[in-house]
């Protein structure tokens, strides 16, 4: 529908849409179940991906809650988590297998169906057609579809939830031979096939998504947006969408697999097997769990570039604007992202130094895997550069965009020691992985993601959040984040293993049990503080403080030249033409100039 | 109750912060946008060196607090290496830490919004960014140089002289294996395995080579200052034998055999002296997610001189002869007996042989 609208049905959505007109004055007939539900505005279905999102981000956090308090407290008894959990918890404490289920479900819920459904979601569909001058996706229904395999991929996982035998619990990688077998692991029975549908159904959501990105990106920009003077948003979203495309079927094949060796007696991972609980050998021969290791990383490495790229073009994006300069080095910043794109194929077997891999093979993906601090580095040094000798406004996007960097470089760095075959040895699955992860990965994709939140909400919804709000959220995220990841350094540096419910009965590692509380009630305010954060943004849709004018940041790119709240179709009238680059901020004595002003007669060309 | 008084102050807090933001939304309002930008502007400036200067003396404070609980001395030869590799890296990353740390916060409060300013338009600079590409490049070169350099000795072959052990790792504990006396390990066949008959491993009886292998559970003695070769095994899904004193790791995959050899350097007895903890054990433990019972699958790991070593080879019977004696009770058990104590005898010949 909406494509021959975009292009035949000015008359239509063109209505005039300002502060005042709540209601969208559209002529044709919109019914609450195609405006809202199963709607092809890029707009409505970027905030279906937001609101899932952050519903699936509270539940993941609370998950990792409830294990951080077993972790934090292994000697005591929380009554209220067997009125929640029954029998997995029962007398308030938690069971090993609830412990090992809410494990993998936080790390498979936040991965995927947070920082990739969620972060990627949002923001490509938001902002794809608003800054390239599209009045949608190349295919308004494949992105709809896009979305509700998303919805349902997430109603399959949450199911499982449910089930009796529990969730899958091998872990987010669900290595087998763990999770073919039902009889190694209660997780692994009926758990780990909602596990395989949600995330094939997922899958099918994320390639959807990415092939519209691409396409609309490279054939559907307003008159005059060369690909170089595409904002670094664009640029970072169109290389997570490639890096989606090409990786996310790999993944889905392991997943097949998996599935025939699990009902139907295929012998792809599976190899001289004797299950102890059982009693039993198992018939199969020949298999290699290496194999699943392959293909899963081959995925699962580009899956974080995934996560941080769209991170790190909204940051560029905010810093610039709230720098009032342009952004250092356009260019450079492009090109890193490139080689980011590039050497994320190459590197996935630095997860497996400790397999049995071939030494020399291990060298080559050491080498692999530390050139991408460079491209890494080059970012960062621009971000600083961007902020040097700027006149910064610390707006709410801005804090998380500066917080971005910080957590971004303390995290990345630490990718040095365990992206070292050497240290790898030491280091692997232990509280330093958990650290270096989650602070490069996780809070930093967050960080990008609140930053974008922050920023584009008055384009979303027409309103501010609340600043006051947003400044706590900003700085007992940042502080708490560095209060709980920093000291896991130190635990991983003594060797403590990753996915244990308990170190008591360890020598080696039982001298942290104070850090652990600490760990444990440090995230606890953390956890509350984000409780704000989502109470802020559902408050805001409907109490926040009005925009009142068109271009409320002083930004230079498209979507500000759209209505206060635009119909679908996004412009009044023409679709705007692109003059410039998206950061002539501070040129020749102005503040900012659009990228729909004309060249002057006697500026230069950037 | 206490649940209940907690979740009532939670919420208590969060309507006083609530009333407190909507407050100053409408004082913001009522003063003017620019005039509540610039006072807003002037706190998150002034926070951002707080937190740079707090952050500075928490990381000092920390690593105050954690020296010597975290890195205690290497026991094994590789573990010294990679603990040079990781002061090495510890080092280069610390500089680019701190450097680029102080920048960003320093940048944020010295550049903060001030009427008088406008930000300087530089969008590039072909000399900066060459030296921030090739500088990182250079640093990682001496990195992947150091790395690879070590990585090479620790997974090169291992000395003629190792000792061989077998690993195996099962849900959800350790099972080790000595080739015994003719110092070769007897074929196994998976499907032989049966808990029930003793044979854990699937040893093939048919195989005199097996005869004398010795099997035993969660404990095994190496010998200290003798290089030894793991042979890893998995009997179900995959573990990890990670040793955390001698920093070595290596995963057990079930169908695929891997290896590793390391040195111990110090018997359990001088490790404990030196750690000056009584308790001081060299665990074995799973660090590859397995199961349910994954945090409890624990291994000791005994170093011990040359003389404890034969001492306590001794007295272990093989694998066969145990199967042998729960199948025919009395008549093979007085004779492994005594073949222990003659072997007991003649202790310093038996040094000799097995170093």
């Amino acid at each position: 529908m909406s494509n021959e609208l975009a292009i035949h049905g000015q008359g239509e959505t063109m209505v005039s849409h300002d502060a005042h007109h709540e209601h969208d004055l559209h002529h044709h007939k919109q019914s609450f179940i195609t405006k809202y539900v199963f709607s092809q505005d890029h707009k409505t279905i970027c905030k279906q991906f937001l609101i899932t999102g952050i519903i699936w981000a509270m539940i993941g956090g609370l998950m990792s809650v409830i294990f951080r308090l077993q972790l934090g407290y292994p000697d005591s008894t929380f009554p209220w988590l067997e009125d929640i959990l029954g029998k997995w918890a029962k007398g308030g404490k938690l069971t090993p297998e609830a412990y090992y289920a809410l494990v993998t479900m936080h790390g498979t819920i936040l991965v995927f169906f947070v920082l990739t459904g969620g972060l990627s979601g949002t923001f490509a569909n938001f902002l794809i057609p608003l800054q390239i001058g599209a009045r949608d996706m190349a295919s308004p229904f494949l992105n709809m579809l896009s979305y509700w395999f998303f919805w349902l991929g997430s109603v399959v996982l949450l199911s499982s939830l449910f089930i009796e035998t529990g969730p899958a619990s091998g872990g987010w990688t669900i290595y087998p031979p763990l999770s073919a077998l039902g009889d190694a692991n209660l997780g692994s029975q009926a758990g780990m096939d909602f596990w395989i549908v949600g995330m094939a159904l997922f899958v099918i959501s994320s390639l959807l998504g990415g092939l519209n990105y691409i396409t609309t990106i490279l054939n559907m920009r307003t008159k005059g947006m060369s690909m170089t003077r595409l904002p670094l948003t664009i640029w970072a979203l169109l290389f997570t969408a490639i890096l989606g495309v090409l990786s996310f079927p790999v993944l889905l094949s392991g997943l097949i697999l998996l599935m025939f060796d699990r009902h139907f007696g295929t012998s792809f991972f599976l190899s001289d097997i004797f299950i102890t609980a059982t009693q039993t050998a198992l018939p199969n021969e020949g298999g290699s769990p290496i194999l699943f290791q392959h293909l899963f990383w081959f995925l699962g490495h580009p899956e974080v570039y995934i996560i941080i790229l769209p991170a790190m073009g909204l940051v560029s994006e905010v810093m610039a604007i709230n720098a009032r300069k342009p952004i250092f080095g356009y260019m450079a910043m492009v090109g890193s992202l490139f080689a980011i794109t590039i050497l994320a194929f190459l590197v996935w077997a630095h997860h497996m130094f400790v397999t049995g891999l071939n030494p020399f093979l291990g060298s080559v993906f050491v080498l692999l895997t530390l050139l991408i601090a460079v491209p890494s580095a080059i970012k960062v040094f621009n971000w600083l550069t961007t902020l040097w000798r700027g006149n910064l406004r610390f707006t709410p996007g801005m804090l998380f965009a500066i917080g971005f960097v910080s957590i971004f470089i303390s995290g990345g760095l630490t990718g040095i020691f365990i992206g070292n075959s050497t240290l790898d040895i030491h280091l692997h699955d232990t509280y330093f992985m958990i650290a270096h992860f989650h602070l490069v990965m996780g809070v930093a994709a967050f960080f990008g993601m609140f930053c974008g939140v922050y920023h584009w909400f008055p384009k979303m919804f027409g309103r501010y959040m609340n600043n006051t709000m947003a400044y706590i959220h900003f700085w007992v995220t940042l502080a708490g984040a560095y209060l709980i990841f920093w000291p896991m350094h130190y635990e991983g540096l003594a060797g403590m293993p990753r996915r244990y419910m308990d170190y008591s009965g360890w020598s080696s590692f039982n001298k942290f049990a104070g850090l652990n509380q600490f760990i444990t009630d440090v995230a606890l305010i953390v956890f509350a503080v984000q409780l704000m954060f989502v109470f802020n943004f559902f408050y805001s849709i409907f109490k926040g403080r009005k925009v009142t004018t068109k271009n409320p940041w002083g930004a230079n790119t498209l979507e500000w030249t759209t209505p206060i709240r635009p119909g679908h179709g996004n412009w009044v009238g023409e679709i705007p033409e692109v003059y410039r680059w998206a950061y002539d901020y501070g040129k020749d004595g102005k503040d900012f100039i659009p990228q729909t002003e004309p060249l002057g007669a006697d500026e230069q060309h950037h | 109750m206490s649940t209940i008084f907690l979740i009532a102050i939670l919420l208590l807090g969060f309507v006083i912060t609530f009333q407190i933001a909507k407050a100053s939304e409408y004082v913001g309002i009522l003063k003017g946008e620019k005039k509540n930008l610039e006072q807003n502007n002037r706190i998150n400036g002034f926070l951002m060196i707080v937190f740079l200067v707090l952050g500075l003396i928490g990381v000092y404070w920390c690593n105050e607090l954690f020296r010597g609980r975290i890195l205690g001395e290497a026991a094994s030869d590789h573990g010294k290496k990679i603990d040079t590799m990781l002061y090495i890296t510890i080092a280069i990353t610390g500089v680019v830490f701190f450097i680029t740390q102080i920048l960003l916060f320093w940048f944020s409060f010295k550049y903060q919004y001030s009427e008088k300013r406008k930000g300087y338009y530089f969008p590039h600079n072909n000399k900066l960014e060459l030296i921030w590409t090739v500088v990182p490049a250079i640093a990682l070169t001496v990195l992947v140089g150091f790395g690879l350099m070590y990585w090479f000795q620790i997974t090169g072959e291992a000395p003629k002289n190792a000792m061989e052990v077998e690993v195996t790792g099962k849900q959800f504990n350790w099972i080790f294996r000595y080739p015994g006396k003719d110092n070769i390990f007897g074929k196994k066949y998976y499907k032989n395995i049966s808990d029930k008959d003793n044979n854990t491993l699937g040893l093939l009886w048919d195989d005199e080579h097996a005869h004398d292998d010795i099997v035993v559970q969660n404990t095994m003695y190496l010998i200290v200052g003798q290089p030894v070769k793991f042979i890893i095994n998995s009997r179900d899904v995959i573990h990890d034998v990670g040793m955390v004193a001698f920093r070595m790791k290596m995963d057990a995959v079930p169908g695929t055999p891997t290896t590793i050899w390391f040195t111990p350097l110090y018997t359990t007895a001088e490790m404990k002296k030196k750690t000056g903890d009584p308790d001081f054990e060299y665990e074995i433990s799973c660090d590859q997610m397995c199961g349910k019972g994954h945090f409890s699958m624990r291994g000791e790991i005994q170093v011990v001189t040359p003389e404890e070593f034969i001492l306590w080879r001794a007295r272990q019977q093989s694998n066969y002869a145990l199967v042998m004696k729960d199948k025919m009770p009395a008549a093979p058990a007085p004779a492994a007996d005594s073949a222990a104590k003659a072997r007991m005898n003649s202790t310093p010949k038996l040094v000799a042989e097995v170093k």
